[in-house]
C-alpha cells in the first residue's frame, strides 16, 4: 500500500488538521431532502431539469456532477423491528454523498493531479485544473464523480466549439465552509442531525453508541457501512448507519479502492511489454522464408 | 436476485468517447511500430525500418489529436504533464506518448530530410525504448477502475492489448510492402492475431459471469467483427499474401480493421459492466458472504 500513502493527511505537516468527516444515521432520516437543497444553494449547483422517476419519493436520482447529497428513498414490506412479528410497511431514507475515502481511487488516478486531499483529509477537485479526462469517474466505486455537461460558466476559447463546462464536480464536504470555521451545508440544514459532522473519531464513537442502541432496541438490520478502516477503501470520512444491506441502497457491498491491485499491474505491464519486445525482434529470427 | 435500487448502477460509466478506443488502436499500432522499426534496421532490412518508421510517427501524431478531442477541456491538455504520478497510468501513459511521439516523429522527419543521422538513430532507439509501454500501459489504464469486466481483467489487459498492437503493425508494414520485404512483419501479424485470440478466451473463461457482457450487445457485435476480421486478413497474409500484393494489402487492412474492433469490443463491455448493478453487486456480496463484510459492522 505504499503508493497509496503518498495520498494522505499527513503531507500537510504543519497545517495538518483533525481528520473531519459525516456521520449520516439513516434510522432518523425522515426524507425532508433540506441536504439536497442546502447543497445545491451553497455551492452554487446549477439546476439540472425536474424528471418524475416514480421511485418513492426520489426524484434526484443518483448522485452526479449537479447533485451532491441524494436522499434514497426505498419502501420495502419487512417490519421495522426483528423482533415484532409486524408485517407492514417501512420506508427507508438515506441521505448518500461522496465517501472522501482514506484510499480514493479517484484522488489515485488522477492525472492532472486536480483531485488532492486537503489538510482537514477530504478529498477535493481542484476545478482551476481539472481538464475534464473523466478517469475518475469509473475509477470510483460508488459512482460519486461525474463530467458536467452544463453550459460553461465563461467563455471558452472559440476554437474548442465546445461550450460545455466539462470538468468533474463532486461534494467537497464544504472545504470553503471549513476553512472558513463553519460546518457543511448540508448538516447545518439537517433538521433530525440524521447528518452529523465533526472529528472522524468522535463520530465513530458515537455511531458506535448508537448501532448499540438500536440493537438493543431491536431495528431489523441495523448496521454500519465504511466505518471501519480496515474495509476495501480504508473507511470512509463519511460514513453511515444503514438498516438494510448496502445494495438495496444503491451501494456496493464490499468496495475496493483498484489501485490496491496497481504494483502488481505495473509488474504484469512490464512483463507483457518485455514479451511483446522480445516477440516482434523474434518476427526476424524464426520462420525465414 | 441480485438487490439495487431501483436497477439503478452502483457505477458511473465512463465519460469517454469515440476517440480513446481509437487511440488504444493508434498508441499500440505505434508502440509496436516503434519497435518493428528498430529490428528492422538491427537485421538489416532498411525497407521495413522505414515503412514502420512512419507508420509508427503517423500512429504517434493522431494519438495526442484524439485524447486532447476527449477532454472536457481540451485547452487545458497540458495540466496532464504538470505532475508526475505512478498512481494514475493515465499520467504515466502522458508521458510514455509524449516520449514515443516526440522520438517517432523528429526520427520520422529527420529520415524524410535525410540530415542529422546520429540524432535520428538516437530518435529511433529512445522511440523503440517507450513502445512497448506506450502498447501496453491502456491495458492498465483501464484495468485500474472499478468497472469489473476491466478490473478483473487485470492480468490480461496489458497482454491482450500488446498482442493486438503487435498484429497491427505488421499488418499495417505488410500493406505498404512488397510481399518479399515482409516477411517478418507477416509473421508479426499472424503471430499477435492468434496470441490474442488465445488471449481473449483466457480472459473471458476466467472472468465468468462478469464476462457475459462481451456476449452481449455492442461489446459482442465488436469481438465478432475483431475475431472474423483480424482472423480472416491473417489468414490471407499467411497464404496468398505471401506472394501478392493485393492479397497482402488486404489482409493487412483487415487485421488492423479487426484490431480496431478488439478494442471497441473492450471499451464498450467496459460501459455495459457499468451501466448493470448486478456485476458490481453481485461479487462482492458473495464475497461478503465468504469472507465476511469489510465494509459493514453488525451490532456486537
Amino acid at each position: 500500500m505504499s503508493v497509496l500513502e503518498t495520498s494522505g493527511i499527513d503531507a500537510w505537516g504543519d497545517e495538518k488538521h483533525e481528520r473531519m468527516g459525516f456521520f449520516t444515521d439513516t434510522s432518523v432520516c425522515i426524507g425532508c431532502k433540506a441536504c439536497e437543497v442546502a447543497c445545491k444553494e451553497w455551492n452554487l449547483i446549477p439546476a439540472d431539469g425536474q424528471e418524475f422517476l416514480s421511485r418513492s419519493y426520489d426524484n434526484t436520482g443518483e448522485l452526479g456532477s449537479e447533485t451532491w447529497r441524494h436522499v434514497a428513498f426505498i419502501e420495502q414490506e419487512k417490519p421495522l423491528r426483528a423482533d415484532d412479528g409486524s408485517v407492514g410497511l417501512r420506508w427507508l431514507m438515506e441521505s448518500d454523498v461522496c465517501k472522501h475515502c482514506t484510499h480514493a481511487a479517484c484522488l489515485d488516478v488522477c492525472p492532472t493531479g486536480s483531485l488532492f486531499r486537503t489538510e482537514y483529509g477530504t478529498v477535493v477537485v481542484q476545478q482551476d485544473i481539472c481538464n475534464g479526462c473523466g478517469y475518475c469517474v469509473p475509477a470510483c466505486p460508488f459512482g460519486v464523480l461525474e463530467k458536467r455537461h452544463m453550459p460553461a460558466p465563461e467563455a471558452l476559447p472559440a476554437f474548442l466549439g465546445n461550450k460545455e463546462d466539462g470538468r468533474v464536480w463532486k461534494c467537497t464536504l464544504c472545504y470553503d465552509r471549513l476553512k472558513g470555521g463553519h460546518e457543511p451545508a448540508c448538516s447545518h440544514a439537517c433538521p433530525t442531525k440524521s447528518i452529523q459532522f465533526g472529528p472522524l473519531d468522535e463520530l465513530r464513537e458515537r455511531a458506535d453508541q448508537r448501532l448499540a442502541k438500536l440493537k438493543h432496541e431491536g431495528w431489523n438490520g441495523a448496521q454500519l457501512y465504511l466505518r471501519d478502516p480496515d474495509d476495501g477503501i480504508g473507511g470512509a470520512g463519511a460514513f453511515f448507519l444503514l438498516l438494510d444491506e448496502p445494495e438495496v441502497y444503491g451501494l456496493p457491498p464490499d468496495p475496493v479502492v483498484t489501485t490496491a491491485d496497481l504494483p502488481e499491474m505495473w509488474v504484469n505491464m512490464a512483463t507483457a511489454a518485455a514479451v511483446l519486445a522480445v516477440g516482434i525482434v523474434g518476427s526476424f529470427l524464426f520462420g525465414r522464408e | 436476485m441480485t438487490q439495487s435500487y431501483y436497477g439503478q448502477p452502483v457505477l458511473k460509466e465512463p465519460t469517454w468517447t469515440w476517440e480513446i478506443p481509437c487511440y488504444f488502436f493508434t498508441g499500440g499500432l505505434s508502440g509496436a511500430s516503434s519497435v518493428l522499426s528498430m529490428s528492422a534496421k538491427l537485421f538489416g532490412n532498411e525497407k521495413l525500418s522505414r515503412t514502420a518508421l512512419y507508420i509508427g510517427a503517423a500512429a504517434d501524431a493522431v494519438s495526442p489529436v484524439l485524447l486532447i478531442s476527449d477532454l472536457g477541456r481540451p485547452e487545458r491538455f497540458h495540466h496532464m504533464l504538470r505532475v508526475f504520478k505512478v498512481t494514475s497510468p493515465m499520467n504515466v501513459g502522458s508521458w510514455i506518448l509524449l516520449v514515443n511521439g516526440g522520438a517517432s516523429n523528429t526520427a520520422a522527419v529527420l529520415e524524410l530530410l535525410g540530415i542529422l543521422k546520429p540524432i535520428k538513430l538516437l530518435a529511433e532507439f529512445v522511440a523503440a525504448l517507450f513502445g512497448p509501454p506506450l502498447a501496453t500501459y491502456t491495458g492498465v489504464l483501464v484495468a485500474d477502475t472499478a468497472i469489473p469486466v476491466w478490473h478483473n481483467a487485470r492480468q490480461e489487459l496489458p497482454w491482450i492489448f500488446g498482442a493486438s498492437a503487435a498484429a497491427s503493425a505488421g499488418a499495417a508494414a505488410s500493406m505498404f510492402l512488397d510481399p518479399s520485404e515482409a516477411g517478418p512483419a507477416r509473421r508479426l501479424a499472424v503471430a499477435g492475431v492468434v496470441a490474442e485470440g488465445a488471449l481473449m478466451q483466457t480472459m473471458e473463461l476466467r472472468l465468468g459471469e462478469v464476462g457475459e457482457v462481451y456476449r452481449q450487445g455492442a461489446a459482442s457485435k465488436f469481438s465478432w467483427a475483431a475475431k472474423a476480421l483480424a482472423g480472416g486478413g491473417a489468414a490471407l497474409l499467411a497464404t496468398r499474401g505471401r506472394r501478392s500484393r493485393g492479397a497482402a494489402a488486404l489482409g493487412g487492412a483487415m487485421v488492423c480493421a479487426g484490431e480496431l474492433c478488439l478494442r471497441w469490443a473492450v471499451y464498450k463491455a467496459g460501459f455495459q459492466s457499468a451501466r448493470d448493478p448486478k456485476y458490481t453487486v453481485k461479487p462482492q456480496r458473495e464475497r461478503a458472504n465468504r469472507e465476511g463484510s469489510k465494509a459493514s459492522t453488525l451490532p456486537a
